[in-house]
């Protein structure tokens, strides 16, 4: 099975008052790999200016961009085709310069505490043993602990807390899944990416999922939100030890007062993504 | 001065190496000169003389005494105007031994931010790296300018005889000290200038230059033009060695920069001029990697430029020392140079070790804790001497409750024996008087090669039988000669 | 060079003209003050602290007590006086050290040294009878750092950002005791010529330690007009506003030659100045004196407001 994927998504800010300074690191390029070849894609942006590109130690390609000064809008829209096949969730051999070990760190959004240990009760010994089959049942116990519900978490929220919450969205799920598997001592990361759904051509969000290490299989997706293993349906864009590592966008703005203090201005972000079966051969511009 | 050890002791009863005298009082080869001048002299001279030091010092020393005299923030470091004299016989062996661990460190670098050979090879335990928040992911996968990671190494050895010299200390990221080498040297050239007539010495002041230079050859891919622009980042004039940025940046003909000066534009890492932004092609940070880049590191720094680390990845810039260097000079991984320098370079080691126990390790856990009134403990992450353990200066209530300390977590410390540290004299009132010293040489790294100062910066332990060196500690300071052939 | 360390050097020289000129200021009011009975030296202690600005933070701190005393520690030493003389010199120290790499050991250590110095005259009150010895110390720091400049720095960007933060400030404290004072200097007053006018004036040039050479160039004559000409137009006079303005001029010359460009700050002080070169006193008095010096001193501030822009010495 394969499928090309046209993808646009786009990025904007509003500020209320003008841009003071602001510098964005952009993870919105997909590279082709084990389960997909990228046809055309291309980043475009309105009120900043690129600075540097570079492969950083994940091997996403990630870029630099200043926001200009002045500018109170910011546009930063990805787009393009990618071409993907169904790997069964399979992602490839670990590849790169990270050494496995730091797969087990924890980071501040996956720091583990009780929640995660009762999570993963009883499951010690199958994952030395089987670690596949225990993936999967922790795909499981994820899904039931956190429901998937929107608007109670954001991108800051530690798995520790959502898992307390019991609900989250599919990143919430994602960290959850990766705080367990390295209580288990199994390689777990993040990735950060799309995901055709039917009936569901604009979406509000980019999706995000879990990847976990096998000996001998390589990396595996899990995508907890959804209950399968990434199909042709997936387009992986970049990958970390957690969102904050793989983000499409991280940065730092700082924006001066709006000149008009009346005005009930506010700060405002709106994402548009769609995610569709590309027409026809041809790139989507 | 930095992270500086000297926290080494000896037991007061073990004969030491004096480097001046022999044990019958015959005066070593390397003092003949120095001797020679000093029984010519006067009576009394050097009584006068070091009134006179402590008055000149007093005054051209203003430089380190002033910057700190608001808050004390830095203080003036006693100097002592006794020369520490090493023969050029001597500093060969040394230079090769310096050299030697230097390049190691460098391919142990570049190793470990790779494919780790010497983890695979299991010459090194992983769980070393695991744990360690020293190495960073962020520079995996990434070669610095010229392959470079070590700029600037200050290498920290002690002495306990003629041909001993060992490594007590590797200082990876930013050394500190190099300005008092060259004040130290200055004063006393301004103080006994008939002195150098008679006994040649060589050269330290050409530092700055060498170290511009050296700089400069580790120019980043995208620099263009035909002299790269080498700047100074300081944390500012509140940092306890503002005055050696100053003093190096000025001595270099560099900018002295603050983060607040810089920003990324352009693709680069530029300057605010007078005249606009100006791209900076090598920037010599004395600022901790945590305050490096806020977009990467900690996010509250204000110390550091936002997208550094992105542009050095991308080629815009060399960073000096490079981050995450602080690894290799970790104490748990101290311990491992010997094998590291073997498994780098194919040859064993030129300078030793201070024999060093792992607690980790069961056997050496148990021999610690049977020896714990004669070792030194230290905790493997420590710097300070908070948490370390001096064996012959304690009481049993201290050590029993430091063993405690050490079964519950082994993995923590390492111990070492107390050495007898060689002396060298220094100026009392009653004349001259063998004190315990330590030897700092400052190592330049470039794509060119490796370039060692002839000597280095001496640290002396002031009292009479202490082996702390520490300038926080009551120790001082003294120019170190290493004489020409 | 940095723009940060353009924006020290200027400060640096601003606040050392600034404690120099206050410390006349203090100078001729105390003078002044002592040939007066009590409420009209009250009365100029007043003006004193309205010329510095400190009217309102002197009130916060003593109330309607206006003494000599009380004004010239608030002046030179208090703590809680963040625009005192000894703060000045702390945050010129600070600044040279900031660009420590920029100016030579002699310039550093006359900074220094004052600083050091003062330090030690201003840890205990200041006396009536030490009064004189004292404003004698803080003037002495001034020459010392500006001789030290003189003599030892290389004629670049960096002496030039430090002329530009002397005469700018410089030309502000004259602006300001005329400011103050214009009402002494207006005829309609001085038309008797009585001793009093006499006394005042004098004070007047003595605040811009000017007492001397006016009385030379003169001899011996004192008129309003005279003094007021003197102060704003004659070139001859260091602390005269055509002086700072032509010595100004050169500083921002150098700048324009040496970086190949002109800047904003550049059109408008070259327009202050040829309109400064084209007055005459008699016009200045048809304008009227008084919104000559406010203009003045807006347009001043609006030079220095433009160089800090355009030499980027903040983001």
């Amino acid at each position: 099975m394969s499928l090309r994927l046209a993808i646009d998504h786009a990025t904007t800010y509003q500020f209320a008052g003008p841009i003071r300074r602001g510098l964005q690191r952009l993870r919105l390029t997909p590279l082709s790999g084990h389960a997909q070849r990228v046809i055309a894609w291309d980043v475009a942006f309105d009120g900043a200016t690129p600075e540097v590109a570079y492969t950083d130690e994940y091997g996403n390609q990630v870029a630099l961009v200043a926001l200009e000064p002045g500018a109170s809008s910011v546009t930063i829209r990805a787009h393009g085709v990618v071409e993907t096949r169904d790997e069964a969730g399979l992602a490839g051999r670990h590849s790169g310069y990270l050494p496995l070990w730091h797969y087990l760190r924890d980071t501040r959004l996956t720091t583990r505490g009780s929640g995660i240990a009762a999570l993963v009760t009883g499951l010690a010994d199958a994952a030395a043993q089987d670690p596949l089959a225990t993936l999967h049942s922790l795909t499981g116990r994820v899904r039931t602990a956190v429901a998937y519900a929107p608007g109670h978490t954001n991108s800051a929220t530690p798995a520790e807390t959502a898992l307390t919450a019991g609900r989250g969205v599919c990143q919430d799920q994602a960290h959850v899944f990766i705080a367990a598997a390295r209580a288990l001592n199994i390689p777990a990361r993040y990735v950060s990416g799309y995901l055709l759904i039917d009936g569901r051509e604009d979406q509000d969000a980019g999706h995000g999922w879990a990847e976990g290490y096998v000996e001998g299989l390589g990396w595996i997706g899990f995508d907890v939100a959804n209950a399968v293993c990434p199909n042709d349906r997936y387009v992986r864009v970049a990958i970390g030890r957690d969102y904050h590592d793989a983000a499409p966008i991280t940065g730092l703005i700082s924006t001066l007062p709006p000149a008009d203090e009346t005005a009930a201005v506010q700060d405002r972000l709106t994402i548009t993504l769609s995610v569709r079966v590309a027409a026809d051969d041809s790139p989507a511009g | 001065m930095g992270s500086g050890s000297g926290e080494l002791m000896t037991t007061p009863s073990l004969p030491c190496f004096d480097e001046m005298r022999e044990p019958d009082g015959t005066v070593r080869p390397a003092y003949a000169g120095y001797r020679a001048w000093l029984d010519a002299q006067a009576p009394g001279l050097l009584k006068r003389k070091g009134l006179e030091a402590e008055a000149f010092f007093r005054r051209t020393g203003i430089t380190f005494n002033v910057y700190g005299a608001t808050d004390g923030e830095e203080r003036l470091i006693p100097f002592d105007p006794v020369p520490r004299i090493i023969t050029a016989g001597q500093w060969r062996k040394l230079s090769r031994g310096i050299e030697q661990r230097v390049r190691a460190l460098n391919a142990f670098l570049h190793d470990l931010y790779h494919r780790q050979e010497i983890v695979r090879a299991g010459r090194l335990p992983e769980r070393l790296l695991q744990g360690n928040l020293a190495w960073l992911p962020q520079m995996a996968g990434f070669t610095p300018p010229g392959g470079v990671y070590t700029h600037i190494v200050g290498i920290d050895l002690v002495r306990t005889g003629e041909d001993e010299f060992l490594v007590l200390e590797d200082n990876a990221r930013t050394p500190s000290g190099v300005s008092y080498m060259l004040e130290n040297r200055e004063t006393m050239m301004a103080m006994f200038p008939e002195l150098f007539t008679r006994v040649r010495v060589r050269e330290v002041s050409d530092y700055p230059r060498r170290l511009a230079r050296s700089l400069a050859a580790c120019a980043p891919p995208a620099f263009t033009g035909d002299k790269p622009v080498v700047a100074v980042l300081t944390p500012g004039i509140y940092n306890s060695a503002y005055f050696e940025h100053a003093f190096l940046a000025d001595q270099m003909g560099a900018e002295l920069v603050e983060g607040s000066d810089l920003k990324v534009t352009g693709g680069r890492v530029a300057m605010r001029t007078t005249r606009g932004w100006q791209p900076v092609d090598v920037i010599y940070r004395r600022v901790d990697d945590d305050y490096l880049d806020p977009l990467t590191f900690n996010p509250d720094s204000a110390l550091g430029v936002a997208g550094i680390m992105d542009v050095y990845r991308a080629g815009g810039i060399t960073i000096a020392n490079a981050p995450g260097t602080g690894i290799a000079d970790d104490k748990a991984i101290y311990s491992f140079m010997p094998e590291i320098v073997e498994f780098y370079t194919g040859e064993p080691p030129i300078l030793p070790n201070v024999p060093t126990w792992r607690c980790s390790e069961p056997d050496a856990l148990a021999y610690v804790l049977d020896n714990l009134a004669e070792l030194v403990v230290k905790e493997v992450h420590g710097s300070g001497g908070y948490g370390m353990l001096i064996g012959p200066t304690s009481s049993r209530k201290e050590i029993a409750a430091f063993a405690a300390k050490l079964r519950a977590r082994p993995d923590n410390y390492i111990a070492q024996p107390t050495l007898s540290l060689s002396t060298v004299p220094i100026f009392t009132r009653a004349g001259l008087a063998p004190r315990h010293v330590d030897l700092r040489p400052f190592v330049l790294v470039s794509p060119n090669g490796i370039d060692i100062t002839p000597g280095g910066l001496t640290r002396v332990a002031l009292k009479k039988g202490s082996l702390v060196v520490n300038s926080s500690q009551g120790g001082g300071t003294k120019d170190s000669w290493v004489l020409d052939d | 060079m940095l723009g940060r360390s353009a924006n020290g050097i200027f400060w640096m020289f601003r606040y050392l003209e600034r404690a120099e000129n206050t410390a006349r200021l203090i100078e001729a009011g105390f003078r002044m003050a002592l040939t007066r009975d009590s409420g009209a030296a009250s009365e100029e202690w007043r003006s004193v602290l309205i010329t510095l600005g400190l009217h309102r933070a002197y009130a916060a701190r003593h109330g309607e007590d206006v003494t000599g005393p009380h004004v010239f520690n608030f002046v030179l030493r208090d703590r809680d006086n963040p625009a005192s003389v000894m703060a000045m010199i702390e945050t010129a120290r600070t600044n040279a050290r900031m660009v420590r790499t920029g100016i030579t050991r002699e310039v550093w250590e006359a900074v220094n040294e004052s600083w050091m110095n003062l330090r030690e005259v201003f840890a205990r009150p200041v006396t009536e009878t030490r009064l004189r010895d004292v404003l004698d110390a803080v003037r002495r720091q001034a020459i010392q750092v500006r001789g030290a400049m003189e003599g030892t720095m290389l004629r670049n960007d960096i002496y030039h950002f430090a002329g530009i933060g002397t005469f700018l400030e410089r030309a502000d404290n004259t602006a300001r005791i005329l400011d103050v004072k214009y009402y002494v200097l207006l005829p309609s007053l001085s038309a008797v010529g009585s001793s009093l006018d006499n006394v005042q004036w004098e004070n007047v040039l003595r605040s811009v330690a000017g007492e001397r050479a006016y009385r030379w160039l003169n001899a011996g004559q004192m008129d309003p007009r005279g003094i007021a000409s003197f102060l704003i137009l004659d070139e001859r006079f260091p602390r005269s506003l055509a002086f700072c303005y032509t010595r100004l001029a050169t500083n921002l010359a150098f700048l324009a030659r040496a970086y190949g460009f002109d800047t904003p700050a550049h059109a408008i002080q070259r327009a202050g100045h040829a309109e400064l070169a084209g007055l005459t006193i008699e016009t200045i008095f048809e304008q009227g004196l008084h919104e000559f010096i406010s203009d003045f001193l807006a347009r001043n501030n609006q030079i220095a407001q433009q160089i800090q822009r355009d030499y980027r010495f903040v983001e």
